[in-house]
């Protein structure tokens, strides 16, 4: 195990949210993110191939240890950690028009949704899943609002990319059909 | 935590208003229900049947599914003019609602997916003890009748046994408040209310002496003046005389 790779075992092992490539990289002076990257390699080899009961997951633009999954169950039993509180459909379904539309405001929710999301929105930009990432164009230059790297931890996603592409969807959203000559 | 009786009239439709976040999803949930077609729906039927769901559910309250019956009820209505089969430029009425429908369905899809990849992500978990996150404000009130019920008892056991309280025929004295009021004129020019009722008074003595003051006024006898509203009264000997 190459010195550097033991490096980034400490600070991931000590840290309690993921680690982006540049915080690991920025810990030895002398290595560039090509090496934390590599060290990175050897480490998640190591735990992949060694049957370890943690993993090294990369995550909401970072790095991770988490614990295996075929352990949930004793953790969660014995409240060693604190639970995650689960997302209503209603936050679901505004994180999903926030993740897919960002920046979006929230008149286009509302009338993506059909009901009044105000309530809903403070409260996923409180639980820091939703922020506000600009203003737009027109009256009142309204508040705009994108997904946090928090939004992909919770979800365990890496990064926007990993959310399903609307095409793959079974529901594919047509154009509303123009009037064709016949 | 037992899930309500279901509703056994209404063949086996059984609805609950949680179950819904918001008149889209009800509208979703009609057509699913029914393996209604999208793209050509029938939107009598919708309609009514929307309609009929509001009332049951008592949702014919909310703003936001009355609006969409509103709106059920306007495309119908669209749909029942005559048209000329000539006409090439006629636009479907339900076209936009067919549109909103399926992008909502999309973003239900799409939740689908998101809370399985939540659930499947807290299946894992990081180190230790992350720190609590900062108290949010209270959310919004949100009580069933059971609660609500439950709160009511206990503020009701708080209150003691009413206590019996024997009424004592206790005349007003106004007689004896005029003359004690008298013999304080007698004394002085000018007194306040306090004077008159000492300090602790009770309600038959606060009684007596405000209609005796009240009487002696209307004799001519003093004159009541009350600088400010809820100032203490001031009681004068006899009314100002005015300025010749």
């Amino acid at each position: 195990m190459s010195p550097l790779a033991k490096l980034l075992e400490a600070a991931l092992f000590a840290a309690s949210r993921p680690l982006t490539v540049d915080e690991l990289a920025s810990l030895e002076p002398a290595a560039g993110e090509s090496d934390a990257l590599a060290a990175l390699g050897e480490l998640r080899r190591l735990y992949t191939h060694e049957d370890h009961g943690v993993e090294l997951v990369e995550i909401g633009q970072g790095w991770q240890f988490l614990t295996r999954r075929e352990y949930a169950e004793a953790i969660e039993r014995a409240q060693f950690t604190l639970r995650t509180r689960r997302l209503s459909a209603a936050a679901l379904e505004t994180l999903a028009i926030v993740a897919y539309r960002q920046p979006v405001g929230r008149i286009e929710i509302e009338e993506i949704r059909g009901v009044d999301s105000g309530a809903v929105l403070d409260k996923l930009v409180e639980r820091g899943l939703a922020e506000v990432v600009t203003r737009g164009e027109g009256l009142g230059r309204p508040l705009l609002y994108g997904t946090t790297p928090q939004f992909l931890e919770v979800l365990g996603l890496r990064d926007l990319d990993e959310l399903p592409r609307l095409e793959e969807l079974s529901v594919a959203l047509r154009p509303p059909a123009p009037a064709e000559p016949e | 935590m037992t899930s309500a009786p279901a509703v056994q009239d209404h063949a086996g439709f059984v609805v609950e208003l949680e179950q819904f976040s918001g008149p889209l999803d009800l509208l979703l949930h009609l057509i699913r229900e029914d393996e209604l077609d999208i793209t050509d729906l029938p939107i009598a039927k919708i309609a009514d049947q929307f309609l009929a769901v509001i009332n049951e559910l008592g949702l014919n309250q909310a703003a936001d599914y009355l609006e969409m019956a509103a709106r059920l009820l306007r495309i119908k209505a669209q749909m029942l003019l005559p048209r000329r089969l000539e006409e090439d430029e006629w636009e479907d009425p339900r076209s936009e609602l067919v549109r909103h429908l399926l992008e909502y369905q999309q973003i239900r899809e799409l939740v689908d997916w998101l809370s399985r990849a939540a659930a499947r992500r807290a299946e894992q978990f990081g180190r230790g003890f992350a720190p609590e996150p900062p108290a949010a404000p209270p959310a919004p009130l949100v009580i069933d009748l059971n609660d609500l019920l439950a709160a009511a008892e206990r503020v009701i056991a708080l209150i003691p046994e009413p206590v019996l309280h024997r009424v004592v025929p206790r005349p007003l004295d106004v007689e004896g408040a005029t003359s004690r009021i008298e013999a304080l004129l007698a004394e002085r020019a000018e007194f306040g209310w306090r004077d008159v009722v000492g300090e602790r008074a009770g309600i038959v003595d606060v009684l007596s002496s405000f209609i005796a003051l009240l009487e002696l006024a209307k004799r001519g006898a003093l004159c009541l003046a009350q600088p400010e509203p809820f100032a203490p009264i001031v009681i004068r000997r006899e009314p100002p005389r005015e300025a010749a």
